[in-house]
């Protein structure tokens, strides 16, 4: 039987973007934000709260054995591993598009999306209280990276709540980085905690200006 | 004392509410930044993208050695023309896709393709000169405060 790479690509089988989901002609620029958490902190769930689309999904895959080292092809210690990535749009204007990008917490992965965070107006760090730990590795390497980011405390009802210099103290954080609370299933917490990530911007672009 | 609406907001501890009684027992250490030039180890993590070049990850991972495409998870995907009738079907159903602008993350989800794939396969259409590629807006070194408030309010009309 003949190897066949193109199963999923017949055409009859690929639904392109529901009638109001097509982008107008004039759409011109595209920026990105990164949402970036640990598991089920409600990347997606923010993503979706504003998005103008269904949140769609991006894959990738990787095996375990090393990237672009394929000479030992079919070897049996070799896995394949699947690492998806929810995002959506918002369209600003008739001629910019903005995408939020909701990725996992695992540094380890951030490769696979070329240049994920090169080019990115910045970060919204969504964090739980419950399990601060696991965003100290992402906010590390945000820093190492030099992208701007705030941190938006996702407000689970049975969360912890610490007053904002506990959480500062705790996360290690420059007295600028914002810290807000947010309900990453309503649209207006979403959107504003995206506006407190554009002013913070705005104001270190006004600051190196 | 009435208690504030967002404790978050003003930094004062609300003594009314009990989850304030946690203790934050965790503490991570600060990081400096460090200089994006340093050598990548694996598949040319995070490549720098200086004047004229672009990500070079994919010719990395395929070994061809054609002429750069610069493509973004947010790069505007335009096509130019139909596909001709003897176009492999990937491109066919791209080509098809991109009617309209589609990033290149969005050609992914809908192809159900992994985005390196994606990526190959758009450079290919771009070296056949059968798409455009409208090149996302970067985080340049200079500040665009202009491209920061046409995003303020587009978000603020939401």
């Amino acid at each position: 039987m003949d190897f066949k790479s193109s199963d999923t690509l017949t055409s009859g089988t690929v639904t392109g973007p529901r009638e109001q989901d097509v982008l107008p002609a004039t759409a011109a620029a595209a920026v990105k934000i990164v949402i970036v958490g640990g598991f089920g902190v409600g990347k997606t769930t923010m993503v979706g709260s504003v998005s103008e689309i269904r949140p769609l999904t991006t894959e990738e895959t990787m095996t375990q054995a090393g990237i672009g080292v394929d000479d030992d092809y079919g070897s049996e210690t070799k896995t394949a591993t699947t690492v998806a990535m929810d995002f959506g749009r918002i369209s600003v204007s008739d001629e910019l598009v903005l995408y939020l990008f909701g990725t996992p917490g695992q540094e380890r992965f951030w490769f696979l999306w070329n240049g994920l965070f090169e080019g990115a107006l910045g970060a919204v760090v969504l964090i739980d209280t419950r399990r601060l730990e696991v965003s100290f590795d992402v906010i590390g390497r945000l820093e190492e990276r030099g992208v701007p980011f705030i941190i938006a405390v996702n407000d689970f009802p049975d969360a912890p709540r610490h007053p904002v210099h506990a959480l500062r103290t705790a996360l290690d954080l420059d007295e600028r980085v914002p810290i807000v609370s947010c309900d990453a299933r309503q649209r207006v917490s979403s959107r504003d905690t995206l506006m407190t990530l554009m002013r913070y911007l705005h104001s270190l672009a006004l600051a190196r200006a | 004392m009435t208690p504030p609406q967002d404790p978050l907001q003003d930094g004062k501890p609300d003594d009314a509410d009990p989850r304030f009684q946690a203790e934050i027992t965790a503490r991570r250490e600060r990081r400096s930044p460090v200089p994006p030039a340093r050598p990548e180890t694996g598949a040319g993590t995070g490549a720098p993208t200086g004047p004229g070049g672009g990500p070079d990850r994919l010719y990395i991972l395929t070994g061809e050695d054609t002429e750069r495409a610069p493509i973004d998870l947010v790069t505007l995907i335009v096509a130019k023309g139909d596909p001709s009738p003897t176009a492999q079907p990937e491109h066919s159903t791209l080509l098809r896709l991109c009617r309209t602008p589609l990033s290149a993350a969005e050609l992914s989800a809908y192809m159900a393709l992994p985005y390196s794939v994606v990526t190959v396969l758009l450079t290919e259409l771009l070296a056949a000169d059968l798409v455009h590629a409208r090149a996302p807006v970067v985080r340049s070194a200079l500040p665009d405060r202009s491209l920061l408030e046409a995003v303020m309010h587009g978000l603020q009309k939401l």
